[in-house]
């Protein structure tokens, strides 16, 4: 026979195995090496975050930051029309909040801890900002607009999952609507394209640039596979050429070469011309990046979609390329924030981007040297896009995760 | 294998011709400045910025006092207000202004290009810049005169370069303004020691920590940065100038109609102080009896038309940006956060450099 021994577990396991103490002294403190580089490295970072907290609440003069506040925001775009951006930013809201709510409606609880929290870290923002009331009830509003329509757009989720599929044409709609809002036009007064600037521009233009990479990327990555060597070869040639450019090279000739070679009078939008050569630049990239995922794929995978009679171009899209996406997304959402962050190399060729209109600010003779507190400023402002994007990445990775 | 070989000849084939189809405007674009200079001739680019309805100004955009972007998201500076100039002698209208940011590696490119009318942007005017053989530009009247400073504390003691034997100075390094200072010390025959730095923040936060006795740099930027060290009124500009740096509009090459018009209303921004004509005097003005300033406002004569602008060009312009003393003072002078004094920016009666060829 065997005895067993009385089950123990009302008592905890003692605090030297788990908890905080104990976590600590297994990575931390393990040995004398480990224990002198953890005391080292800690005294460091303490130092530095005290001499900067230090720095930030008694020598910076932060006034530079809400003086300027529709500036960085959206530059020299008219203030009487800046309902026009609010507008936008609650069509996108609320479009974010649908898309949310159908994407989770399987999930029983939308609003969880962590939702919650980060809904009040926001809110709390947004009350504490040195702008005037108005600007904070609204985006309040829209915060409030977003939690909304995530609401409403679960039980939509729940009652019809069909709707789920008419999303991207919402949002691909939505785009031109946007468009119509800043730029003006049929029944607006029109904004001329010089005056868009600072974080409305950067966004603008890399959205808008990501989108359409993004197609072009795929397509050359499945040219470059592709068995009809012209295909081939010119995908090849355009991957090649492209990356053997520096990007500043090719935004230089799109802001000052281009009008050499038009008639007199003719001069594209600079911001245009922006947007095509960093999409021009970013979709040679971005296929190299799926070409890697494409080439993960088994061979297997195709001579079975073969098997099941699937002609080529279903066996591309219904079985290659999913996976070979889901595979690439790490690298390319990276390829998108480099891109998000290549922007900034626009302010070099006079397009008055968040780092362009920083520059100019800090011109201003009332603000010269000033350069810690908006520099500081607008890097939190890159920093948290392009944490947005990969935290959205690492989200869209587990929702896609089907592997075993 | 036979296949193979028709789609090479196609590719071939397709290649040849996409190589063929740039090739006439490859060839229109080799004789670019040919072409553009024979159609410039025919059509003036003061009719494309007549007809579009706005003038193209390219800027520097963040120089404190010449051009930045104020909190209210309006262009200003000295630099802006030459551009505002133009537009008042155009459109009679200040803002019909569009700004281009420039790169003083791309500001001759954007001009020959055309994708800026005019440039008001802190460009030194120099013969190969002026040459056809160069950068092949035409320079307005200088509207600002710089010069390399000198900067030091007022306790000090040193009040020119021969005071900085066994001193140091702090200097932007790979700039011509450090090798201005070495010539200029070397002809002097003044020991000295150069703190060197790559950019100009770490310049002048180098000076204010007290590493060095003087700093050097253009007159109007060392002004500019005096206001941001912790006591200003601690630190003098000697009166030296090491280097000539002067100021002013650029036009493209072989336009003479437009760039008359940005050469005039240049020069009459300078005459209107000489007369004495202000922003708030103008209209009084107009009923003087001065034959000459009857003439430069308009009243009597054409000279407005004969430039091809509408003849009260200069009441438009003064009435929106002022005299050249005005804007001065307001941007730069003593009216400014920056403070400088007029020294060689003053009118020629009064011992400056600033003349203006008659207006008959």
């Amino acid at each position: 026979m065997t005895t067993t021994l009385p089950p123990s577990s009302s008592n905890a396991p003692p605090i030297t195995q788990v908890g905080p103490i104990a976590w600590m002294r297994k990575n931390l403190f393990s040995n004398w090496l480990n224990s002198l580089l953890t005391v080292i490295i800690l005294t460091t970072l303490l130092n530095l975050l005290v001499s900067f907290l230090g720095w930030a609440t008694t020598t910076a003069q932060w006034q530079v930051v809400p003086a300027n506040w529709s500036l960085y925001f959206a530059g020299r775009y008219p203030a009487a029309q800046f309902w026009r951006l609010f507008t936008v930013l609650g069509l996108i809201a609320a479009l974010s909040g649908l898309t949310w709510g159908v994407l989770v409606r399987n999930v029983p609880k939308l609003f969880d801890r962590n939702v919650l929290i980060g809904v009040a870290i926001v809110a709390v923002i947004t009350v504490l900002l040195p702008t005037p009331l108005p600007y904070r009830l609204v985006l309040l509003g829209i915060e409030a607009l977003l939690l909304g329509s995530a609401w409403i757009g679960k039980k939509i989720g729940r009652a019809k999952p069909v709707v789920g599929q008419w999303l991207p044409f919402v949002w691909f709609l939505s785009f031109f609507v946007v468009l119509w809002l800043i730029a003006g036009g049929f029944g607006l007064p029109t904004v001329s394209t010089s005056l868009w600037g600072g974080l409305l521009l950067t966004v603008f233009m890399s959205v808008v640039s990501i989108v359409l990479c993004f197609p072009l990327g795929v397509a050359l990555a499945l040219g470059r596979q592709s068995s009809l060597p012209v295909v081939r070869w010119l995908s090849i040639l355009y991957i090649e050429i492209i990356r053997g450019i520096p990007l500043i090279a090719i935004l230089f000739i799109g802001q000052n070469m281009i009008p050499l070679f038009l008639p007199q009078g003719v001069r594209p939008d600079n911001i245009l011309r922006g947007i095509i050569g960093l999409t021009l630049f970013s979709s040679a990239y971005l296929a190299e990046n799926v070409r890697g995922g494409l080439q993960a794929i088994p061979k297997g995978q195709t001579e079975a979609a073969n098997a099941l009679g699937l002609n080529p171009l279903l066996v591309t899209s219904l079985i290659v390329l999913p996976q070979a996406l889901k595979i690439s997304i790490p690298a390319i959402v990276g390829q998108f924030i480099s891109l998000f962050q290549d922007t900034t190399l626009l302010s070099i060729v006079g397009i008055i981007d968040l780092l362009g209109i920083t520059r100019s600010i800090l011109a201003n003779p009332q603000f010269i040297g000033r350069y810690w507190e908006a520099y500081t400023f607008i890097g939190i402002i890159y920093w948290l896009f392009c944490y947005a994007m990969s935290w959205g990445s690492r989200r869209l990775e587990r929702q896609l995760n089907t592997g075993h | 294998m036979r296949k193979w070989r028709f789609l090479l000849a196609a590719s071939l084939s397709i290649a040849a011709l996409a190589a063929c189809s740039p090739a006439p405007s490859g060839s229109a674009d080799g004789g670019a400045e040919g072409t553009t200079t024979a159609s410039s001739a025919a059509t003036s680019r003061l009719d494309t910025i007549l007809s579009r309805g706005t003038l193209i100004c390219g800027v520097e955009g963040s120089i404190p006092g010449f051009s930045f972007v104020d909190s209210t998201g309006e262009y200003s500076g000295l630099d802006v207000d030459v551009c505002r100039a133009v537009s008042a002698a155009l459109f009679g209208d200040p803002d019909q202004v569009e700004y281009r940011n420039l790169d003083s590696t791309e500001r001759f490119t954007a001009v020959v290009g055309g994708e800026v009318d005019m440039l008001s942007r802190n460009t030194t005017w120099t013969t190969s810049r002026d040459a056809v053989g160069g950068n092949g530009l035409e320079f307005a009247p200088t509207t600002f005169f710089d010069g390399q400073g000198m900067m030091v504390r007022t306790d000090s003691g040193i009040t020119d370069l021969s005071g900085f034997e066994g001193r140091s100075v702090c200097v932007e390094t790979g700039t011509t303004t450090e090798l201005n200072l070495a010539d200029r010390m070397r002809e002097l025959g003044v020991q000295y020691n150069e703190v060197k730095f790559q950019d100009s923040d770490a310049t002048y936060a180098a000076y204010a920590e007290g590493r060095c006795e003087g700093v050097t740099s253009d007159r109007s930027q060392l002004a500019a940065r005096r206001t941001t060290l912790p006591n200003p009124d601690e630190h003098v500009l000697l009166d030296v100038v090491m280097s000539k740096e002067p100021l002013g509009p650029v036009t493209i090459n072989n336009d003479s109609k437009w760039y008359d018009v940005v050469k005039w209303v240049t020069y009459g921004l300078i005459q209107a102080e000489e007369f004495g004509i202000t922003q708030d005097s103008v209209q009084e003005q107009l009923s003087s009896e001065n034959p000459e300033i009857r003439r430069f406002l308009g009243v009597e004569g054409d000279l407005g038309t004969q430039l091809g602008l509408p003849n009260d060009y200069m009441v438009k312009v003064i009435e929106s940006v002022g005299n050249y003393g005005e804007i001065f003072d307001r941007n730069v002078g003593e009216a400014s956060e920056l403070g400088l004094d007029r020294g060689q920016n003053q009118l020629w009666t009064e011992g400056g450099l600033m003349y203006s060829p008659p207006f008959r």
